[in-house]
């Protein structure tokens, strides 16, 4: 496993990126082929990679929070539910802007949120932003619960869809065994957002992690990533060398809440419905676990992360009653045999290839 | 030799006022008085030995000066101005750097990163210039990446930028620690026992490596532990014991205080 990941990481840079490009492609092929093992064969599976796709979004937030500024948020789900809520406040139930509008809505007002929730805690020690993290993911869910004008536990409907342009109609593939055949009756319609079919919705929050990586990628290589980490690694001495802390801090804050933002109103456009129910603080927990299960600190493991965390339980469904347990097992296993996580950040996986080379020298056997 | 390096640091001090000033500076960590109304001066372009046995105040000298604690009463002149309530980054953007008595690196970044960090300090990108790889994005990138590769040069870590700070030795270590700080272009120099650990050899050429640093127009803070080797590479020696400076002056007069030798009488010479 980590010979492969070396290998991708040490393939020179062009062939990285016509891998990436393959697997992007895939990606967006996924609900068009459903491809047999793969597929979820007791649900929907288009809708399956729909909520992939959101926890990837998320977790990719997440990740720039924990992973990178290394700032301990159990609240996180607050910020999806305020995403959520924003799009259908003001498309449905107090408003009725269109869609592209609301993402911008929603997108400053969690992103206005993270700053207010951040500006007074991150100025504390760690275990207390934990505290008031766990609190505030909470207070947004009981907020809407008991909040006339959010509608209460009733919650929202008739929350607007993305503009839908109807341009082409797509067949997708079905199985018997291991033979697929084209599927005439059970098409796709580019782009057509609708409660049936999530595959539109799917493709646009797939767009979106696209770019969310892309500045990922901007950001980790500059001076803002080297400060979010700098101070994640020792905060007093990044202070001592000119590293404003707080300030990464609360940009680290704001930009995790943008992009949980983003998917907390994807996923509201999505249900078309909402109320506070899924906001609950196991989501939080969810969240987390598929940063942490990924490897904090590098965004291909937070993808993975949400995978194992999304998908799994979906194509196991006979095992979902135990989701919780098999998780909760998975993490001691995981903390015990790779505690960096499946996918490490590759600086850290280099630490353990020189580690095994030392233990290797140390037990005699020298190779080149 | 210790002559005229004294020579010149008088003329320094004719000529422009002290980089810092400690004043009557006093801390307290609840009973303990770890700094007493301490006062000196450090002139441009000198190194100044901080010594005393351990538990003396040196540490909670240096900081005093970064920022770290605020004095109970006295204050700091640095460059001319009271630090006042400034924060760390600020006085260190002001000009004060230092490296830890207990190494205090990024452990989980390159080397490299390490003194890309310090560089930054005097660096304003922010999220548009590196998402949109903005002329400042590039020119600041660009800086930082030559003034990092210089510094590791001179720290004879020229081939170790790409490895983890972690798994650099113990000496690379330190070395490093000076890079980074070196790396935000101090005014001022703070440098806690960075020889602490070290054999003869390399504790010499560390102190080779201090006075070249010097040379290029740095002014050093150096605690160390062991006399002799603050002889010959210091300029001038503050004194302290139980948190109170007891002598101050060219090493030679330090050499022969009375107060200096009974406090170190029976104190190992080198308790590291
Ligand atoms: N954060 C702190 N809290 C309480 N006491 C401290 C603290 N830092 C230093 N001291 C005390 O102040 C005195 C001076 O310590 P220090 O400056 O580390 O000495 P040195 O560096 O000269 O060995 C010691 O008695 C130490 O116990
Ligand atoms: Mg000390």
């Amino acid at each position: 496993m980590r010979r492969f990941l070396d290998a991708v990481g040490d393939a020179p840079r062009g062939v990285r990126i016509a891998g990436l490009v393959a697997l992007a492609l895939l990606a967006y092929a996924l609900p068009l082929l459903n491809p047999p093992i793969i597929t979820t064969p007791e649900s929907d599976f288009r809708a399956v990679l729909f909520t992939v796709a959101s926890y990837a979004l998320v977790a990719l937030g997440l990740n720039i929070v924990l992973g990178y500024a290394g700032l301990l948020d159990l609240g996180y789900v607050g910020f999806y539910a305020v995403g959520a809520y924003t799009v259908a406040v003001f498309g449905s139930l107090h408003g009725n802007l269109p869609f592209p509008l609301l993402m911008v809505l929603a997108v400053c007002i969690t992103t206005a949120s993270g700053l207010l929730l951040g500006a007074p805690t991150l100025r504390v020690r760690g275990d207390y932003l934990a505290i008031v993290t766990l609190g505030f993911g909470e207070i947004i869910r009981l907020v809407a619960l008991n909040s006339e004008w959010l509608n209460g536990a009733r919650g929202i409907t008739g929350i607007p869809r993305p503009p839908s342009v109807e341009l082409f109609e797509i067949p997708r593939l079905t199985w018997e065994g291991w033979v697929a055949y084209v599927d005439l009756g059970d098409k796709s319609v580019f782009m057509k957002f609708a409660l049936l079919d999530a595959t539109p919705y799917y493709w646009l929050t797939l767009t979106v992690i696209i770019f969310v990586l892309f500045a990922d990628v901007l950001l980790q290589r500059s001076r803002v990533g080297r400060a979010w980490e700098a101070t994640r690694e020792d905060e007093e001495a990044a202070e001592l060398n000119g590293v404003p802390t707080f300030r990464f801090k609360l940009l680290a804050f704001a930009m995790g809440a943008f992009v949980g933002g983003m998917s907390g109103a994807l996923f509201a456009s999505r249900q078309g419905s909402i109320n506070p129910e899924p906001f609950v603080i196991q989501i939080s927990i969810l969240f987390l676990a598929a940063v942490v299960i990924g490897g904090q600190g590098n965004r291909w493991g937070a993808i993975v992360g949400a995978i194992v965390v999304a998908y799994l339980p979906e194509r196991f469904r006979e095992a979902s009653e135990f989701r919780v347990l098999i998780f909760g097992l998975a993490l001691l296993v995981l903390s015990n045999f790779r505690p960096q996580g499946l996918l490490p950040p590759r600086r850290r996986r280099r630490v353990n290839r020189e580690t095994d080379r030392k233990q290797q020298m140390e037990g005699g056997v020298v190779h080149g | 030799m210790a002559e005229t390096t004294v020579d010149r640091a008088g003329a320094h001090r004719a000529e422009s006022a002290p980089l810092l000033q400690m004043q009557q500076v006093t801390l307290r960590f609840g009973g303990v008085v770890a700094l007493n109304e301490v006062s000196f001066e450090i002139h441009r372009g000198e190194i100044l030995g901080l010594i005393g046995p351990n538990g003396a105040g040196k540490t909670t000298c240096f900081n005093a000066l970064t920022g770290v604690y605020q004095p109970t009463s006295g204050q700091v002149v640095f460059d001319g101005q009271p630090l006042g309530r400034r924060k760390r980054y600020q006085i260190n953007r002001l000009g004060i750097a230092r490296t830890f008595q207990n190494i205090r690196l990024f452990q989980n970044m390159t080397a490299r990163e390490n003194v890309l960090v310090g560089a930054d300090a005097h660096h304003r990108t922010g999220v548009l210039n590196a998402l949109f790889r903005l002329p400042r994005h590039r020119r600041e990138e660009a800086e930082g990446h030559r003034l990092a590769d210089e510094l590791l040069e001179l720290m004879d870590l020229g081939h170790r930028g790409d490895d983890l700070a972690r798994n650099l030795s113990y000496g690379e270590q330190r070395r490093l620690e000076i890079a980074r700080a070196l790396a935000t272009k101090p005014k001022l120099l703070c440098l806690d026992e960075p020889a602490a650990g070290f054999n003869p050899v390399e504790k010499q050429r560390l102190m080779d490596l201090i006075r070249r640093v010097r040379d290029m127009g740095n002014t050093v803070l150096l605690i160390e532990h062991d006399m002799r080797l603050v002889m010959g590479v210091t300029d001038r020696i503050v004194v302290l014991e139980f948190g109170k400076k007891i002598a101050d002056g060219r090493p030679e007069q330090i050499q022969n205080d009375p107060a200096v030798i009974a406090a170190y009488l029976g104190v190992e010479d080198d308790e590291s």
